[in-house]
């Protein structure tokens, strides 16, 4: 890679260990992916529970931030992804002294390196969303394809360990979804039908996602018939990442880099794949697949912005949960919550509202085994993805048939079902 | 060298000779793996049950989330890892883990490199040289 003067004293050590060890890691994945040189950005956002750490990645933190202060600070705004717990709610959670020592360490470490600790995979929400071209650095998979497909921003996935380097540099290697030849379309998706609730773009996601297969694919879709929310693209991208690996998307007419299809597929030669409603329905009964009963409810993955907060709210308004049903928001977010009536009324139901993390990323397995947790109803596909590989069984419905099954002791009728 | 040799366009890491596990799916340490037991733990993936512990994973392309670019440095702090990861398709996440573990991963071939490797052959994968390369012992 071609280095500029200061990136080069940067490597010679003239800015401190810490900021020595980030360039020469951003310098290694940099030249296995192609980079030819650095782009400045602006802000970076780090993906780092404890579960994801261990032991090893707490204390290879906490070497840094016993650096001098000089020498171990952030030099752009870095903010962190949530962690792996909510310490007023952990011992509802069954989560260990051990966990929350981990935690503790690797706030404590992060607060050291002047990193802002956000703990939100929903600041394109609620912190700063990023501008049409700015070149970021950010860690959690849905976090970088909104803000590249919806926002127009500029970033890879960024894992913990890059983001805080490029927090320490300043800048991160230019490949991938910092150049132009990346992001054209590589496949075009004819959908007909519009999808309805949060979960049934969770699933358009999924299929995509499968179709998709890879990092370096970028899906451009048509024939949506209206211009989706904020939390429904947040829905969608989250699963599209989860299951394809996939950083961006383009939704013709609707994204800002495709206000046309010749935007983003100058030559039309691309291969083509049709999504119907049925296809989204058979998605989604996958995984309901022989589950009559579930053990929790979760909304969660994303974080629940303020409008899917006052939604579970509502539906939730007269009734009562009779089995754990967690509503997982950002830091941000709660206190709006609290203010507006939203946690009173959602706890009141019976339900707990939980902020600060996120449910596969705190410990789900240790979770499982503490509260005897197996089958989980949810509205995110993302977390339906993922949380399989930790023991449950997830089942994908909306968010009215969630709370329906949670008032009916965990039952998934057939009027649920959907 | 007596076997065929597949060339990758990119690798790290250093030299290892181990047993190959093979599949044509995905790789996310989050999503597939009980990284305590050291087992593929999505019930879903094709190496469900399967130990990937001291294992040449040959599969498909790197799937998920960006957890793995932690995971890998802490199940090599257990000695609970794979012996090297070789995959069709990377993403930066794998490149990420793999640097700040000094593990072994090659990645991108002209052939689909699942089909080109007998499951539980002894396989070399050399990152080391001008260009990456795995063949069977």
């Amino acid at each position: 890679m071609r280095l500029t003067d200061e990136e080069t004293a940067m490597q010679a050590g003239a800015f401190g260990p810490a900021v020595q060890w980030a360039i020469d890691h951003q310098i290694r994945v940099g030249g296995y992916l192609g980079a030819e040189d650095f782009v400045p950005v602006t802000q970076a956002h780090i993906m780092a529970d404890t579960e994801s750490l261990g032991l090893a990645g707490v204390e290879w933190l906490e070497a840094w931030a016993r650096l001098p202060a000089a020498q171990r600070r952030v030099r752009v705004p870095t903010i962190t992804d949530p962690r792996g717990t909510d310490f007023a709610s952990a011992h509802k959670l069954k989560h260990q002294p051990w966990m929350l020592d981990l935690e503790r360490r690797t706030i404590h470490a992060f607060e050291a390196l002047g990193v802002l600790m956000t703990d939100t995979c929903i600041n394109y929400q609620t912190i700063m969303p990023p501008v049409r071209g700015e070149h970021v650095a950010y860690g959690d998979t849905g976090v970088v394809i909104y803000s590249n497909s919806v926002c127009g921003a500029r970033s890879n996935f960024e894992g913990g360990p890059s983001a805080l380097s490029a927090g320490l540099t300043g800048r991160t290697p230019r490949y991938g979804y910092h150049l132009d030849a990346h992001r054209r379309a590589t496949l075009l998706i004819q959908c007909a039908a519009t999808p309805r609730d949060l979960n049934d773009w969770g699933a358009l996601g999924g299929i995509v996602g499968r179709l998709a297969g890879d990092y370096w694919q970028v899906p451009a879709l048509v024939g949506l018939d209206r211009v989706p929310g904020s939390d429904e693209m947040k829905h969608f991208g989250a699963a599209l990442a989860s299951y394809g690996s996939v950083a961006l998307f383009h939704m013709v007419c609707i994204t800002p880099e495709a206000q046309r299809l010749e935007d983003v597929i100058p030559d039309g030669d691309i291969r083509t794949h049709d999504v119907t409603e049925a296809d989204i329905r058979v998605f989604q009964s996958a995984y309901a697949k022989e589950i009559d009963t579930v053990d929790l409810v979760v909304f969660s993955a994303p974080q629940l912005s303020l409008v899917e907060m006052s939604q579970v709210a509502d539906l939730l308004d007269g009734r009562h949960a009779d089995i754990p049903l967690l509503a997982i928001t950002s830091p941000q977010v709660k206190p709006d919550a609290d203010r507006m009536g939203l946690t009173r009324r959602i706890e009141a139901a019976g339900g707990t509202v939980l902020a600060g993390m996120c449910f596969y990323q705190s410990y789900a397995r240790e979770m499982a085994e503490a509260n005897g947790w197996k089958r989980l109803a949810t509205n995110s596909a993302k977390l339906t993805n993922i949380i399989g590989g930790y023991g449950y069984r997830p089942a994908l419905m909306s968010m009215a048939a969630c709370v329906e099954a949670a008032c009916a002791g965990g039952r998934i009728g057939a009027r649920t079902q959907r | 060298m007596n076997g065929k040799v597949f060339y990758a366009t990119a690798g790290m890491g250093a030299k290892v000779r181990a047993p190959a596990l093979v599949a044509k799916d995905g790789f996310s340490a989050r999503y597939d793996l009980d990284r305590i037991n050291g087992v593929f733990s999505r019930p879903q993936h094709k190496l469900a049950g399967e130990s990937y512990v001291g294992r040449v994973l040959v599969l498909d392309a790197a799937k998920g989330g960006v957890a793995t670019a932690w995971m890998l440095y802490e199940m090599k702090s257990r000695g609970v890892m794979p012996a090297a990861l070789v995959l069709n398709a990377v993403n930066p996440i794998m490149a990420q883990g793999a640097a700040l573990a000094d593990f072994t991963m090659i990645s991108g071939f002209d052939a689909d490199i699942t089909q080109a490797i007998p499951n539980g052959a002894i396989v070399e994968v050399d990152p080391t040289g001008e260009r990456p390369c795995i063949w069977v012992v």
